[in-house]
């Protein structure tokens, strides 16, 4: 308890990080059944179902899956950089996280005053994407180090595709902050506030919705989604980069892919869709919108639990519906409102674009390796350069 | 003591910089040699970056960014020619690469 | 603390530069080269260039050896045979290297003298705003003549680069 009392910075940072963690871990687990799902529901099958309700406990199965397979290094590799690389994906995955705030409230905890962010900075869309830029050593020493001619050709496409995508990508990042002004992912947002209209993807004097595009376009590539997943394109390679690895090295990878999501998410949310700000202002009943939508998701909840195909069912869906129900109550207590609001906003966008993210992997093909490089280079390239010089013209017009 | 002395930061800067002389001198990889030059960059960069300090002026952190541009255009296209060296003799030893010295 | 980060990481950065020099296999060197690139950045944020670190982080580690490692495995070179230096770099280069040590050191130790310490915070005006400020008005010719520099690579890259066409 003296600890507590001597460094309560400290002790703070670490609260937030273990809660982070958390929260972090179990949403990639669930962010994997979700993407299950969607991508289920688009090519009409039903997904995940039978391990729990709507297969919910499929991520605890296939985590337990993965810490009891044979952890396989074989014989050939570079044995340090083979272990290193999953460990550096995941762990530079999760340091990004550290920078994204997710509220603007300051809440005390023991006492003492504290952001809704693990670590904040004036320059933190500067580290964020330097940061970043580390983690495709991951998938290059994976590449290499599994002596092997799949995973070195995956890790070869990976470093020339994430260094061409990271050009418009950073492009598309200055544009907006040309109209916020600011490197810090808090002011950004602060600059956002009061509606739709003021969000830099729709606000004058030059809307950034091209930016936003070609940011999520070059976002896809940098964490190495469909469209753009050459490097572990499964028809080609077999797995890519990560053909060599099992058990939960393997795990690893696909939790950095899924966190990297996250962060490229978050990041849009912040830059372009006003972050944690309502879309419209809460005197116009925005802040009844989250009681709704849970509210209903309750009732639907409720109604499907009278009449189910499976018995059990009929036990899980009242208890999804009345929990569903309670969360619609509490955000209608005021004393909570004032942090759970900004926070319920901010998921909801990071969820969106996430579902995007899922969407766009179940109706998109691959591109061809020739198609990808040609595109960035030809004509993303051009676009993000030509719309900063528009934007640059515009903001320096008109203030 | 709290407070590191300046003359600590120059002195690492100077070891890296041997050290990236003895790379350039002992190495036989066309890239490893490179690579010495990059380290050698790198240490004038923190001797830049140390004067800014000591000197309370920003122009230090300018010439140590302009340095690092340098160094990405050096690298750009000195990659090229080890690619290109590499097409036409397929060795990336230096010594090898003599069709000049006789 | 400062003294125990800037301990940490000066041994760090020693360390992964002995490492680039005495390992055999080229991905080996650059990844300790990224190490050091690593350390420096953070010896870059002790002193105050908060800008600098980042670039460094981006532009070298993130960019740079990312091209060197890229190219490095698309040659697929292996380890590098450890005979055959020539009779002068048998003999003189060490002599001459801690000759060259000493001489910094020398340099740095007697003739620059400095009473200047560095603690975290005792330089501030090495953020984004300030660097933009000094780049864009009193280095507005490099900048440009950089910019032109730059250029000039991207051709001479693409011209080297680019298959024969006979």
């Amino acid at each position: 308890m003296e600890f507590v009392t001597q460094h309560p910075v400290l002790v703070v940072s670490l609260i937030k990080i273990a809660i982070a963690l958390f929260v972090v871990m179990t949403a990639l687990a669930y962010l994997t059944w979700f993407e299950r799902k969607v991508v289920a529901r688009i090519q009409s099958r039903w997904g995940p179902y039978w391990v729990g309700p709507h297969g919910l406990l499929q991520p605890l199965a296939d985590g337990v899956k993965f810490l009891f397979k044979e952890d396989i290094v074989p014989p050939m590799v570079d044995k340090v950089a083979y272990v290193l690389a999953p460990f550096l994906a995941l762990a530079i995955a999760l340091t990004t996280l550290a920078l994204i705030p997710i509220g603007p409230a300051t809440i005390n905890v023991l006492g003492q005053p504290t952001q809704l962010v693990i670590s904040h900075s004036n320059i933190a869309l500067i580290l964020l994407f330097a940061i970043s830029s580390i983690g495709i050593y991951a998938v290059v020493l994976a590449g290499w180090s599994s002596n092997s001619k799949y995973p070195l050709m995956g890790g070869l496409r990976s470093s020339a595709q994430m260094i061409s995508y990271e050009l418009p990508l950073s492009l598309a990042i200055a544009a907006p902050l040309l109209l916020s002004n600011t490197l810090s992912l808090h002011d950004l947002v602060v600059t956002q506030e009061g509606g739709i209209w003021h969000w830099n993807v729709l606000r004058g004097p030059f809307p950034q919705i091209f930016s936003f595009v070609i940011f999520l376009i070059a976002a896809f590539a940098e964490t190495n989604r469909v469209p753009f997943d050459l490097p572990e394109a499964e028809n080609e390679l077999v797995a890519g980069f990560h053909v060599e690895y099992s058990s939960m090295k393997f795990a690893s990878f696909f939790m950095a892919e899924y966190c990297n999501m996250i962060t490229v998410s978050s990041m849009a949310t912040l830059l372009f869709l006003g972050g944690w700000t309502a879309p419209w202002p809460a005197a116009y009943g925005s802040r009844f919108v989250p009681v709704l939508i849970f509210a209903l998701a309750g009732v639907v909840a409720l109604y499907h639990g009278i009449e189910t195909l499976r018995r059990r069912d009929r036990l899980t869906f009242p208890v999804f519906g009345v929990v569903f129900l309670a969360i619609a109550g509490v955000f209608l207590l005021p004393m909570v409102q004032e942090w759970l609001l900004p926070l319920f906003w901010f998921c909801a966008k990071t969820g969106a674009l996430l579902f995007a993210f899922m969407w766009i992997r179940g109706t998109l093909p691959r591109f061809r390796y020739d198609q990808l490089m040609g595109f960035t280079w030809k004509f993303l390239f051009p676009v993000a350069m030509l719309n900063l010089l528009v934007t640059g013209l515009l903001v320096a017009w008109f203030s | 003591m709290a407070e590191i002395p300046i003359a600590w930061f120059l002195t690492l800067s100077a070891v890296l910089f041997v050290l990236g002389v003895a790379g350039f001198l002992f190495r036989r990889n066309i890239i490893t040699v490179f690579m010495s030059i990059e380290l050698m960059l790198n240490a004038v960069n923190l001797s830049f970056v140390a004067f800014s300090y000591q000197l309370k002026q920003v122009d230090g952190n300018l010439f140590a960014f302009f340095v690092m541009v340098v160094a990405a255009a050096e690298a750009a296209v000195g990659l090229a020619i080890i690619l290109t060296v590499f097409k036409n003799r397929s060795t990336l030893n230096i010594d090898e690469v003599e069709t000049m010295k006789n | 603390m400062d003294v125990i980060l800037f301990l940490v990481f000066a041994i760090i950065a020693v360390v992964c530069a002995i490492n680039v020099v005495v390992q055999a296999h080229p991905i080996s060197s650059a990844v300790s080269l990224v190490g050091v690139m690593g350390s420096l950045a953070v010896l870059y944020l002790l002193l105050g260039a908060e800008f600098l670190a980042a670039a460094q982080v981006i532009v070298y580690a993130g960019a740079v050896m990312v091209l060197f490692v890229f190219v490095i495995m698309l040659l697929n070179a292996g380890a590098e045979s450890r005979k055959g230096h020539s009779l002068m770099v048998q003999v003189l280069a060490v002599p001459l290297l801690v000759t060259l040590l000493g001489l910094l050191a020398y340099i740095v130790q007697r003739i620059y003298r400095s009473d200047t310490t560095v603690h975290f915070g005792g330089f501030t005006h090495g953020t984004p705003q300030d660097v933009g400020r000094a780049l864009f008005t009193g280095y507005l010719l490099p900048f440009e003549v950089t910019s032109i520099l730059i250029l000039i690579a991207i051709l001479g890259a693409i011209v080297l680069a680019r298959k024969e066409i006979d």
